[in-house]
């Protein structure tokens, strides 16, 4: 593995596994989040793992760039060739189109398909999420068929109610809080991903598999209503 | 009890931010300027992670409901007890019944109010810091309004003798923190410094930039000189940090604070160093900054530095209560 190492700052120390997202760069971003989670170095103050590295912030007084580097390196030998923890399923129920997703239309007619063949396809994906950044629980996923990409809007909408689902280029993802965005919206899920009461306190971690399945508005506001019932 | 009359332009209350929770996209947040946060608290006994309120602009008007000890650190926004004018960088006695009011901001943009016991509000993940976007942490997880009214933490003992004993003022105050008119911000070259053309990388170091109108907690867009890259790439989105200053496609350089987002995809031409995070937290719009460049060494020996001295610091404050109490 070709390890790369470089400052972010003078508290931080960006470690990168690899320069483009694939299958091999991602398992060794979970590997090094597994280690770091497990061996805490005292200097350590937290880390954030992303598509292809990890930054790993430190506290300078405990230890500068060059120690720091040193350290990673050899926790970094203790990497080995096995598989990291197994993965979990998440399925998330999303009510596609009408007010919960505007661009269903646009993203259907800019790939020449009907929203009947966009909220199949969607839900026909083979989804893992890639990393969880840029908001609470926001998770980047991965494993959208083509057939729906879709590129970002031309100026990116104020406010996006939270729990939208959208989509990017070959990605999707879900806005678990209300932020400005320029993604394409195709529906909204009942369910919270961005969970503050708890320890974790995002619903998806990078590694988890992602099952989309359509539900009907009724099913939705029912579930919104209630969110324990899970068979809506 | 602490009592809002007014909730002046943005008043939240902070602490040193959300540690350990950025891996699933939670924001640090905290105090804009730590250093000003920390000190308020040095001053009033209390420990440098105790809640303080963060004062905009324009600030509040607040009742006092118990007598109390408050300093006020940070930027001079004419604070006022009771109508008598009242410095920075030192610690008061307010007593039950009087307010506190500010007035035109003279230097800074933000104060931060620490009270002996501090705020209490509940800790969400750790911090009592306000997180405005997700509306958690703080007070409501939302800046403060009129009629908001919040809780003081338990006092020491000894925060509790002082109180009792001192009538109002100490002759005694910090030497207030430096922040300029256009402060020369001590920048290291960022993550993706090379990707950028020779023009802006020299740019970077000798035009100065103004701080425009579409600047918040997350983050102050600059303007000035415009920066590119030498040929177009696209990122692969990674972690930003507080100071991180990143470039998109229209050339303004973002400085990225105290809210900013955990990861992003543009190219991060600097890094502001962390002893002067306060510099550009503390400029108001319209502000003018220039950047100059600073080797990793350098900046971590100004930060050890640092910390030296506010433990120097911290000690003299100590020395003083035991001579007061």
């Amino acid at each position: 593995m070709d390890t790369l190492f470089s400052p972010l700052g003078d508290q931080a120390i960006v470690i990168e596994l690899g320069n483009k997202i694939n299958e091999q760069t991602e398992q060794a971003v979970r590997k090094v989040s597994a280690l770091l989670e497990s061996r805490q170095p005292e200097w350590m103050i937290e880390f954030i793992p992303t598509f292809a590295t990890v930054a790993v912030f430190y506290d300078p007084c405990l230890a500068a760039y060059e120690g720091v580097k040193m350290e990673l390196e050899s926790l970094l030998i203790h990497l080995g060739d096995d598989i990291p923890a197994e993965s979990r399923t998440v399925e998330i129920p999303v009510c596609y189109g009408g007010e919960f997703g505007p661009d269903l239309e646009f993203v259907a007619q800019h790939n020449k398909l009907t929203p009947r063949e966009v909220i199949d396809i969607h839900t026909s994906g083979n989804y893992s999420v890639h990393m969880i950044g840029f908001a609470p629980g926001f998770p980047f996923i991965g494993g959208m068929s083509g057939k729906i990409a879709a590129p970002r809007r031309d100026s990116p909408r104020i406010r996006i109610p939270e729990r939208t689902v959208g989509i990017a280029g070959m990605q999707t993802g879900v806005y678990p809080i209300e932020t400005p965005g320029g993604w394409q919206l195709i529906g909204r899920t009942p369910i919270r991903l961005f969970l503050p009461e708890n320890d974790i306190p995002s619903l998806l971690r990078a590694g988890d598999k992602v099952i989309f399945k359509e539900i009907s508005e009724d099913d939705y506001n029912v579930w919104e209503e209630n969110p324990d019932a899970k068979n809506a | 009890m602490l009592k809002m009359l007014k909730g002046g332009l943005q008043t939240t209350v902070q602490d040193l931010g959300r540690t350990g929770f950025q891996k699933y996209g939670v924001i640090a947040s905290g105090a804009m300027d730590p250093f000003a946060h920390r000190l308020a608290n040095l001053l009033v006994g209390n420990s440098e992670q105790a809640a303080t309120l963060e004062i905009t602009l324009v600030g509040p008007v607040i009742e006092f409901h118990e007598d109390a000890l408050i300093a006020l650190c940070g930027g001079d926004l004419s604070p006022k007890v009771d109508g008598d004018v009242v410095r920075t960088w030192r610690m008061l006695k307010v007593t039950k019944g009087s307010t506190l009011t500010f007035g035109k901001p003279r230097v800074g943009a933000r104060c931060y109010l620490a009270i002996a016991g501090g705020i209490d509000v509940p800790k969400v993940m750790g911090s009592r810091s306000t997180y405005l976007r997700a509306g958690i942490g703080g007070f409501q997880g939302r800046s403060l309004e009129k009629g908001d009214e919040l809780a003081v933490g338990q006092v020491t003992k000894q925060q509790q003798a002082l109180q009792q004993k001192i009538e109002n003022e100490f002759d005694w105050l910090l030497p207030p923190a430096r922040y300029f008119e256009e402060p020369v911000i001590r920048m290291m070259p960022g993550r993706q410094f090379d990707l950028f053309d020779r023009d802006s990388k020299k740019r970077i170091f000798s035009k100065a930039f103004t701080v425009s109108s579409n600047s918040d907690r997350m983050g102050y867009r600059l303007e000035g000189s415009k920066l590119s890259l030498e040929t177009p790439a696209e990122l692969i989105s990674e972690a930003v940090a507080f100071g991180s200053v990143q470039v998109p496609a229209d050339g303004n350089p973002i400085v990225l604070l105290a809210d900013r987002q955990t990861t992003g995809g543009y190219p991060k031409i600097g890094q502001i160093i962390s002893v002067d995070l306060p510099l550009i937290s503390q400029l108001k719009q319209g502000q003018r900054l220039r950047f100059k460049e600073i080797s990793l060494a350098d900046a971590q020996q100004r930060l050890i530095e640092q910390e030296q001295s506010i433990q120097k610091i911290g000690a003299a404050i100590q020395l003083k209560w035991e001579e007061w109490t």
